[in-house]
């Protein structure tokens, strides 16, 4: 006997990766640390600014990276090399991170050392305007980058991203004398598409502008660890 | 090249349905999908590596049927809804106010499953789940 049924859903196709994401996120939040998904186009600079924002609040901040390069482990040895723990997370021929891959991060990175003691964990997502923005690896705020060499229609071209991110950095501020955009057209075009976002303009080559996006960071880190329930905090 | 990463993930979410009819593998005809148009999600493309991925498994012979969804936004300055234009920046046509509340468009959804359960007689299917 066949019999004709049909389940009426409403599930996320993306089910699978959110319940992974969820429990990503569980880990994070019973370590009391904050998760942050950098993304970007490739070479937009994630992989420089971290250099230089870990080395600036490495006194302050216990951090750990999960470094998501293609095949390389080119940016790692780069993050490794300013003295932070990092985790690389070969994704092949991957052109995103899911929940599943950072989760075998974790793995690794609980062989090297006790989560809890972290303060902050980067994630630094494969080189990729499109996708990262719907595959969420459990992090608790998404950092956009755009560079201003890319041109001022991005956000508008790529709007997912943007309008998911919970911070955009345009970086590579000090190359401004030298390519014909206007940055305040770039930031008007995040503003159009997520007029919520936290906007910073920066440079990780010469730190202009760097020291707001810290001051940012450390309260969106105290915060964080202060909401955090503290029966939480002891399991 | 990500929406074989998708429909992966899809195969997963619909995965874990089969597994709510355990021992029984229910036999699937038609995946419903509501994709949005505010999302990174081709349907064209969707539609053909799903055919790719399903071969050889228990969706073998299933059928994804997409819905697009389109991109609806509310003006918070207003209240009009209005569908959001890249060439207009995204922003209402009434107040030039950016998109702040997406009304729809972000759907990436399972909405339905059309199927049968070979082992579940109908006369027995309510007390099995009973
Ligand atoms: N002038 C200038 N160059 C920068 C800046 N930040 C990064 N760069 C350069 O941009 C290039 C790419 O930087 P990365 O930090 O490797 O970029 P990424 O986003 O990590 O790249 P992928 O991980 O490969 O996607 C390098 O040559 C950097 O030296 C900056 O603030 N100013
Ligand atoms: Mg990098
Ligand atoms: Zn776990
Ligand atoms: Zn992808
Ligand atoms: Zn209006």
């Amino acid at each position: 006997m066949h019999m004709p049924l049909e389940d009426t859903l409403g599930r996320n196709l993306l089910a699978a990766n959110q319940h992974r994401a969820d429990h990503n996120r569980a880990h994070f939040d019973a370590w009391n640390l904050l998760c942050l998904n950098v993304m970007s186009s490739p070479g937009a600079g994630k992989t420089s600014l971290l250099e230089r924002t870990i080395t600036a609040l490495s006194p302050q901040l216990a951090m750990a990276v999960l470094e998501g390069d293609m095949t390389t482990q080119l940016d790692a040895e780069r993050l490794a090399a300013v003295g932070v723990p990092v985790v690389p997370i070969t994704t092949g021929r991957a052109c995103h991170l899911d929940a599943s891959m950072v989760s075998g991060g974790l793995t690794l990175l609980q062989q090297r050392l006790d989560p809890a003691a972290l303060d902050l964990l980067w994630v630094e997502n494969v080189g990729n305007l499109v996708c990262p923005a719907e595959f969420e690896v459990g992090e608790h705020l998404k950092v956009a980058l755009l560079s201003v060499t890319e041109g001022d229609d991005k956000p508008l071209k790529y709007p997912v991203m943007f309008r998911e991110a919970d911070c955009v950095l345009i970086t590579k501020i000090d190359l401004l004398p030298y390519v014909p955009v206007d940055v305040s057209r770039i930031e008007a075009h995040v503003r159009a598409v997520n007029p919520r976002a936290q906007v910073f303009r920066v440079s990780a080559g010469t730190g202009q502008g760097m020291g707001e996006w810290h001051r940012w960071l450390l309260t969106t880190v105290r915060e964080h660890a202060a909401s955090q329930p503290p029966a939480l905090v002891n399991a | 090249m990500h929406e074989v990463d998708m429909t992966r993930c899809l195969l997963l979410s619909l995965e874990e349905w089969k597994q709510e009819h355990h021992p029984h593998v229910p036999c699937v005809q038609v995946v419903h999908l509501q994709v949005g148009a505010f999302t990174c999600v081709e349907p064209a493309a969707l539609v053909f590596t799903y055919g790719a991925a399903v071969q050889g498994s228990w969706l073998d012979g299933s059928e994804l049927r997409i819905e697009t969804v389109p991109l609806r936004a509310r003006c918070v300055a207003c209240g009009s809804d209005y569908s959001p234009e890249p060439a207009l920046g995204y922003q209402s046509p009434c107040c030039h106010h950016p998109m702040e509340e997406i009304l729809s468009g972000r759907e990436l959804r399972i909405r339905s499953i059309d199927y049968t359960s070979p082992a579940v007689p109908a006369d027995r299917a309510s007390i099995l789940s009973a």
